[in-house]
């Protein structure tokens, strides 16, 4: 199923969405990875912004600045499963409803999704120029200090996709059962060995 | 020196925003045979992508990666002196008008220096070439998606070819998913982690389509293909026929007590370069044909 939402995105919206949907995003779209949910759960730092009902897009972009207005010059995910350990805790406590980045997630990830009625997704890796042509225009930028990589930039966004859903409010995990896929395949590929001629 | 640093700092520019020849026309080959559904949607925005960069003439990837230059330099090239502080300028340069992504943290103080130089960064590897005047000068721009797969272990030699394998295989399954796929793999057999590490790097180096010079590591490198591809990674973790965009096997000579085993893997849009200056500062690129800098 292909489907386009806008943000703030609503519990009844997300709960419609089950792994290997796509979906286009409009409105506002706010990147954090590894510094900024240090930050806030292990430091203890407020977010600046309120992230309620957002996606947030695991992201470190090329930004460049003229007459004091940023543009974003290339921008596309990021390894999710870094963020892995503190995924659960930061949809808990800011109240983000999507969760876009590339690779998977894990356990824990999972059952926040389950639990908050939020989704992860995945954006082709490597296209960040195709991501960055649907960013209409930055809003904002907080955090700064950590670095242009590790800041919360603030988007407008127009038809951002396709995000390919790997995690659903029921829980679903699309890269838990690829990573079971390949490692049975595994299995069956290391068989025999000893007979290789090398 | 100025002059070096404008060269360079447009090489950098170009290994950023164009794909090198043959990982173009590989990746050409491994679309036209992807037959899964999601693969073959990845493949057409990962061309959409290629080409936008081009035509918009930016960074192909916003994770331009740590800059490592590995430099084949001749014993002879005049401008050797100055080639150290002509890369680091051409950094900062080249991050600043591209721009780049400034990517480089220390360590302790948790800092990022927004100019791509930091303590030993960017990392130059040397290679001297006697009686030789001109210099090669290879770029590898690794983001950290794939670098995050890199893995070395000191096997004892009992484990022989299984082992090593096996370790591989490991490693591809463990971390594939995230390396952006289709990668290209290297890997790296030597003596201790720090010489197969950097072979499975120059491994990574070698062109697309090139085989190793000895056929029993060329049957190593064939075997791997073969089992990387069978575990059905598919583009972007998503399944799939194609996973590999080749597999470079690289090796010295070893202890007879140890088998040190290196992996890593280079993501789809594999951005190394390769010009060659000569005394007279004329250059040559080779690693893309009809292009100049």
């Amino acid at each position: 199923m292909n489907l386009t939402l806008k943000t703030p995105l609503k519990d009844e919206d997300l709960e419609k969405v089950n792994v290997g949907d796509i979906v286009y995003l409009n409105g506002v779209i706010v990147t954090a990875r590894d510094a900024a949910h240090e930050r806030f759960l292990k430091h203890g730092r407020e977010l600046p912004i309120n992230l309620k009902g957002l996606p947030i897009f695991h992201a470190g972009p090329i930004v460049k600045e003229a007459e004091g207005k940023w543009r974003i010059v290339s921008i596309g995910p990021t390894t999710s499963m870094r963020m892995e350990s503190l995924e659960y805790d930061f949809i808990e406590r800011s109240g983000v409803k999507m969760i876009i980045g590339k690779g998977g997630m894990g356990r824990r990830t999972a059952e926040a999704c389950k639990r908050f009625k939020a989704v992860h997704a995945i954006f082709p890796g490597g296209c960040a120029v195709v991501a960055a042509e649907r960013v209409k225009r930055v809003l904002g930028v907080e955090w700064l200090d950590l670095g242009v990589p590790e800041a919360l930039w603030i988007m407008d966004v127009e038809n951002f996709g396709p995000l390919i859903v790997s995690i659903d409010t029921k829980g679903n995990n699309l890269f838990e059962e690829r990573l079971n896929a390949i490692n049975g395949k595994k299995a069956e590929l290391l068989k025999n060995l000893d007979k290789l001629l090398i | 020196m100025q002059d070096l640093v404008n060269l360079l700092s447009k090489f950098i520019k170009l290994v950023a925003i164009r794909l090198p020849d043959d990982v173009y026309t590989a990746l050409k080959e491994l679309a036209s045979r992807e037959n899964s559904h999601w693969g073959k949607e990845i493949y057409s925005i990962m061309f959409d992508n290629i080409n936008l960069a081009l035509e918009k003439d930016v960074p192909v990837c916003q994770d331009t990666g740590v800059l490592m230059f590995f430099v084949d330099a001749g014993a002879d090239f005049p401008h050797l002196n100055v080639l150290p502080d002509a890369i680091h300028a051409a950094t900062v340069k080249a991050t600043e008008e591209v721009p780049l992504r400034p990517n480089v943290v220390e360590p302790f103080i948790e800092k990022n220096t927004g100019n791509n130089v930091g303590t030993r960064l960017p990392w130059i590897e040397w290679n001297i070439l006697p009686h030789t005047s001109y210099a090669d000068i290879t770029l590898y721009l690794a983001g950290g998606g794939t670098s995050l797969t890199g893995h070395a272990k000191v096997l004892p030699p009992a484990s022989g070819f299984k082992g090593v394998i096996e370790f591989v295989l490991d490693v591809i399954s463990g971390y594939g998913l995230n390396a952006c796929p289709p990668f290209l793999v290297g890997v790296g057999l030597g003596t201790t982690v720090e010489t197969a590490a950097i072979l499975s790097k120059r491994a990574l180096l070698r062109p697309i389509g090139s085989s190793n010079p000895n056929p029993m590591a060329a049957s190593l490198e064939k075997i791997l293909y073969d089992k990387i591809n069978g575990l059905e990674i598919g583009p972007q973790g998503l399944g799939g026929s194609t996973t590999a965009l080749a597999v470079h096997v690289e090796y010295s000579a070893r202890h007879p007590a140890t088998l040190a085993v290196g992996v890593s893997t280079g993501c789809w849009a594999h951005r190394r370069g390769t010009v060659r200056l000569k005394s007279d500062l004329s250059y040559e690129l080779l690693s893309y044909k009809g292009v100049k800098l």
